[in-house]
């Protein structure tokens, strides 16, 4: 059986080990670099669970192979705490937190790596455009009002920093 | 929903790419952004032996406008041409079009020549260059040959390249200016395929009359259609509420869209005619409206 050796940086922290070419990037994350923050739904792109970002740009994990991200540098859930003290949440994990944005959690991870990259982007969103980034990720509890309000809120606290008891 | 076990190769030039290609024919499969092709995988719905990734060839990414064409290499990310200023100046309809394809994750990853070449017919991609009269650059160790998009598509994730050809580039004719553009489509939620859509392309001269039209139909047919009998109503014409919706009944006609769980032939082909009408519509009065403030700069 072909394998091959791969080095992935996640968080930060390099990973390396001999896989399989067909093992997927999501069961990489989950059971070779043992970060469990990523969860798995489909495995065939559609529930958006599985988002993670590929040198800064959310993909799905599920939709890659290990091999494929050799080299490369990741970012998952577990890496939005990093630099915060001990329990403090990134601006858009704290306003999924106070908006309600989440009842189970499943879905969570991959919502926060799709919309991360929301919070700096110019100009004013209308609720009809978060509405649109989120499109690709499932929620099946909440209605995904509250996670767009969540959105809003992280959005206003990050871009108007002053305003903000959070940027302290 | 684990893939099958595969042999990989992740080549770093064209060359090398096409000498597996050519060395695996069949049994092998270009993997580009493999937002199609690994749910196949996955599902185990394809087995090929060799799988042969093309995401690690440079050389194969990159948009560029050459004599007034552009020129899109096939290894360009969806997300890179729908953010392209020179695209969205010169080639609306593309940039359109690419905001319906799948959501952001999915366009971060896919690539525009994978689009093309995996040929589904409720594509985005397939459709907007079928309408604006593109050309498909395809290589194999045998050399380089160019396909009209409308000699393309031959059924549902079929087209007329052989097993050790591989698509390299996409190249658009310029669109004359003062061309009015328009996307529709209509999904049950964002981002899902289209249960039917049309793209449009009309020009008008200074009297409103419409100088020429370019009508496509998306999951409407097992390939993209040009609605060409509903093109030839238009020219010569002022488009109107009226003549466009004639129009976009006979390109309806034309087609027979296969009923599923998400709605029969029948309702599809309703909706074919209804988003036809509304890219007739709103193509002639962008057309109008530019050809109005050419006029009066």
């Amino acid at each position: 059986m072909e394998r091959r050796t791969i080095k992935v940086e996640i968080n930060g922290e390099s990973y390396s080990a001999e896989v399989e070419p067909r093992l997927l990037l999501s069961d990489f994350i989950r059971h070779v670099a043992g970060l469990t923050g990523t969860h798995v739904g489909c495995e065939h792109g559609v529930c958006g669970a599985c988002t993670v970002q590929l040198d800064g740009d959310p993909v799905r994990s599920c939709l890659l192979f290990a091999v494929q991200a050799d080299g490369r540098s990741l970012r998952t859930v577990e890496g939005m705490t990093d630099g915060l003290d001990e329990g403090e949440l990134h601006p858009l994990q704290q306003a999924f937190h106070e908006k309600h944005g989440l009842q189970c959690g499943f879905c969570t991870p991959g919502f926060l790596m799709s919309l991360e990259p929301l919070l700096l982007e110019e100009g004013d969103l209308s609720d009809r455009e978060i509405r649109e980034a989120l499109a690709g990720n499932l929620c099946r509890c909440t209605g995904y009002q509250n996670i767009v309000e969540a959105v809003k809120l992280a959005r206003e606290r990050v871009r108007e920093p002053a305003a903000s008891p959070l940027s302290e | 929903m684990k893939p099958p076990r595969f042999a990989y190769h992740d080549p770093r030039g064209v060359d090398e790419a096409l000498a597996l290609l050519a060395e695996h024919g069949d049994d092998g499969k270009a993997l580009a952004g493999g937002q199609s092709l690994v749910p196949l995988l996955n599902f185990r719905l394809a087995h090929p032996e060799h799988l042969i990734d093309l995401n690690r060839i440079g050389a194969l990414a990159g948009i560029r406008r050459e004599d007034g064409t552009l020129r899109i290499k096939a290894m360009t990310r969806q997300a890179t041409l729908e953010a392209s200023p020179l695209v969205r100046e010169n080639w609306p309809l593309v940039t359109d079009g690419l905001g319906f394809v799948a959501h952001a994750q999915i366009r971060n990853r896919g690539t525009v020549g994978g689009s093309v070449a995996h040929a589904d017919p409720a594509a985005e991609l397939p459709v907007v260059f079928s309408v604006l009269g593109a050309r498909f650059h395809v290589a194999s160790k045998r050399g380089e040959r160019a396909i009209d998009a409308g000699d393309f598509f031959v059924t549902h994730l079929t087209t007329t390249m052989e097993p050790d050809e591989m698509l390299v580039e996409i190249e658009v004719p310029p669109v004359a200016p003062g061309t009015g553009h328009a996307f529709t489509e209509f999904a049950r939620r964002h981002g899902d395929f289209a249960l039917g859509g049309a793209a449009a392309l009309v020009a008008v001269d200074g009297d409103g009359v419409c100088t020429s039209a370019a009508l496509g139909l998306l999951a409407a047919a097992p390939t993209p259609v040009r609605a060409t009998e509903a093109e030839q109503m238009l020219v010569g014409e002022r488009i109107d509420e009226t003549l466009a919706a004639r129009a976009a009944e006979r390109a309806a006609a034309g087609v027979e869209p296969t009923g599923d769980i998400h709605g029969s032939g029948e309702y599809r082909k309703h909706l074919i005619g209804v988003m036809a009408r509304r890219a007739i519509a709103a193509a002639a009065e962008r057309a109008g409206a530019a050809n109005g403030a050419g006029r009066g700069a």
